[in-house]
C-alpha cells in the first residue's frame, strides 16, 4: 500500500513538534511518511462555516492530488484535517448531488479511490500492535497517561468509522504496547474549545480547566493528544487557567506520538519535547537518560 | 418572540426552508428534548442554547436567529450530532445560518469567529495554505485587540514554532479556481 503523509497548516508551524515525532516514530518502524507534494489547505472550521460546498471541494482537492499521485491512502495526524478528508470523501460518497457539484468545481471526477487514514489507525491496523511492542526499547513502565480524544478524530460517529465515539480506546492501547499505564477518566471526548481559543479564549480557558482537572484526578502525569489545537488549548492556555481560575496544574500535554517515540528510543530533541510551553521533560526524565 | 402570523408568514417558511436546504437536515424534525443543550460544552455561555436556535429556525424567527451571538459560538464539536434522537446534525444547522448570516450582511460587524473565518479563508486564497502568525495578528488587530495573547508569541517564536514567512502551496493556483467556481456556482444559484 503506497501512502501519502497530509501534515496540514498547523503541523507545519505551531505543531510542529507533533509533526518531528510521527516522522521520528515512522521512521524507526520502517513506515512511509513521505509528504504528500503540492498538499494545499483541508479548509478547517472556516470553510464549513462559510459553504459546504467549498469545505468539501477543498479537502478534495488534497484526495485529488494523492490519487494523481498514485497514492491508496493519506495519512494524516491532525485531528482537524482528518475530520475534514475523511468527511469530505464520506460525503461525496454518499451525496450524488454534492459530488456532481465537487466534480463541476474541480474539473475532475471525485477522487474516491484514496482512503484516509489517521496516524493512530496506521500504527493499530497497518503495522500493529504485537509489532509496535516487540520494537519498544524503553518501555514507559510506571507513566500515567490520559489519552485525549478530543472532538474531531471520533465524531460524528456514522462519518468518522473511528472507534467507539464514546469511549474510544484506541490511543490507550498504543500507549499500552509501549508500556504506559493509561488512566481511565471522563474527559476522553470532551471539547477543548477548539478554535474559539483566538475570538473566545474564557471560553477555551473554563473548558481546560475543567479537562485538567479531570486528568490530575484520574492520577495522570501527563496528557497525550493527537490534535495540534487541543495541544495548544490544553499546554500553552495553562498560565490563562491559573490567571482565570487560580487554579494551577503544570500538566505537560503531549503528542502521542512523542510517547510512542520515546519508548522508541528517539530523544527529547528529536521529538521535540523543548517546544511545548509546559515542560514534560522533568516529568519524562525517567524515559530520557 | 414571533407572533402567530409571523410564523405563517411567507418569509418565515421561506426561511427555514432556506436553512433546511443549505444544511441538508429536517429542522421541523426537532422535538425539543433538548439532548443537544445538555451535551453541548458552550451552551451555558449562549444567551440562546442550541434547542432555542432550533426552534427558532422552525418558527422562522429569521432576524432575531441570523443576529444571535450563539450561531459563532458553536464549536462544531459534534457531540449534539452522537445523542440526537432525530439523527440531526445541528452543526450543519450552525453552518447554514453562519453562512446566511454572512451572505445577508448579519456578520459584518462581528469581531469573533465570523472574523476569523473570513481571515483564514483569505490567507488560504493567497498562499493555498494558512500562516499561522501573520493570522493571528491580522485577527488581533482587526478585532482591536492588538495586545491579546502578546507575551505568547515570543516564546513560540523561540520555540521555533511561528515562521515570519508563509508557505506558499504549488497549487495555489488550482485552490484560488476552487474559490472561483464555488462563488461563481452558488452565485448562480441565489
Amino acid at each position: 500500500m503506497s501512502v501519502a503523509f497530509y501534515p496540514g497548516c498547523s503541523l507545519h508551524g505551531t505543531g510542529n513538534d507533533y509533526a518531528q515525532s510521527a516522522h521520528a516514530v515512522c521512521q524507526r518502524l520502517g513506515l512511509d511518511l513521505t509528504e504528500l507534494e503540492g498538499w494545499t489547505c483541508c479548509g478547517s472550521t472556516p470553510a464549513h462555516n462559510t459553504s459546504a460546498l467549498l469545505s468539501v471541494a477543498l479537502s478534495a482537492q488534497n484526495l485529488r492530488l494523492a490519487s494523481d499521485q498514485q497514492r491508496d491512502s493519506l495519512v494524516v495526524a491532525c485531528a482537524a484535517c482528518f475530520n475534514r478528508l475523511r468527511s469530505a470523501r464520506h460525503e461525496m460518497a454518499h451525496d450524488e448531488v454534492l459530488r456532481g457539484r465537487v466534480e463541476h468545481v474541480l474539473e475532475a471526477p471525485a477522487p474516491l479511490d484514496v482512503r484516509v487514514d489517521h496516524l493512530l489507525e496506521l500504527l493499530l491496523d497497518t503495522y500493529g500492535l504485537d509489532a509496535l511492542a516487540a520494537r519498544v526499547r524503553r518501555p514507559l513502565t510506571g507513566l500515567k497517561v490520559a489519552c485525549y480524544y478530543g472532538c474531531l478524530l471520533v465524531r460524528p460517529p456514522e462519518v468518522m468509522a473511528f472507534d467507539d465515539a464514546e469511549h474510544p480506546t484506541s490511543m490507550d492501547r498504543v500507549l499500552a504496547a509501549c508500556g504506559a499505564e493509561t488512566v481511565d477518566w471522563p474527559g476522553k471526548t470532551e471539547c477543548c474549545g477548539a478554535n474559539l481559543s483566538l475570538s473566545r479564549s474564557d471560553i477555551v480557558v473554563s473548558l481546560v480547566d475543567r479537562l485538567l482537572d479531570q486528568a490530575k484526578r484520574a492520577g495522570a502525569d501527563v496528557v497525550a493528544v493527537a490534535c495540534p489545537l487541543c495541544q495548544a488549548n490544553l499546554d500553552v492556555r495553562q498560565t490563562d487557567v491559573t490567571a482565570q481560575t487560580g487554579h494551577r496544574y503544570d500538566l505537560p500535554a503531549v503528542y502521542f506520538t512523542q510517547l510512542v517515540g520515546l519508548a522508541l528510543g528517539a530523544g527529547a530533541d528529536e521529538l521535540g519535547l523543548d517546544k511545548s510551553f509546559v515542560d514534560s521533560r522533568p516529568t519524562l526524565a525517567g524515559w530520557l537518560s | 418572540m414571533p407572533t402567530a402570523s409571523d410564523i405563517a408568514s411567507e418569509a418565515a417558511l421561506a426561511f427555514r426552508a432556506r436553512i433546511e436546504h443549505l444544511s441538508g437536515q429536517t429542522v421541523s424534525s426537532c422535538y425539543q428534548c433538548g439532548k443537544c443543550t445538555a451535551g453541548c460544552p458552550v451552551a451555558s455561555e449562549m444567551d440562546t442554547d442550541p434547542a432555542r436556535v432550533m426552534r427558532l429556525v422552525q418558527l422562522g424567527a429569521r432576524e432575531r436567529v441570523l443576529r444571535d451571538e450563539a450561531i459563532w459560538l458553536c464549536a462544531s464539536c459534534e457531540t449534539c450530532v452522537s445523542r440526537c434522537p432525530q439523527a440531526c446534525r445541528l452543526p450543519r444547522v450552525m453552518d447554514a445560518l453562519r453562512a446566511v448570516a454572512e451572505q445577508d450582511g448579519y456578520a459584518r460587524d462581528n469581531r469573533g469567529a465570523a472574523l476569523l473565518n473570513r481571515l483564514f479563508l483569505a490567507q488560504i486564497r493567497a498562499f493555498g495554505r494558512v500562516h499561522e502568525m501573520s493570522l493571528v495578528a491580522g485577527f488581533n488587530l482587526a478585532s482591536r485587540r492588538p495586545l491579546r495573547d502578546v507575551t505568547k508569541g515570543p516564546s513560540m517564536m523561540r520555540k521555533g514554532k511561528l515562521h515570519l514567512l508563509p508557505q506558499r502551496s504549488a497549487n495555489l493556483p488550482a485552490v484560488r479556481r476552487i474559490f472561483e467556481r464555488v462563488q461563481e456556482l452558488e452565485g448562480s444559484e441565489t
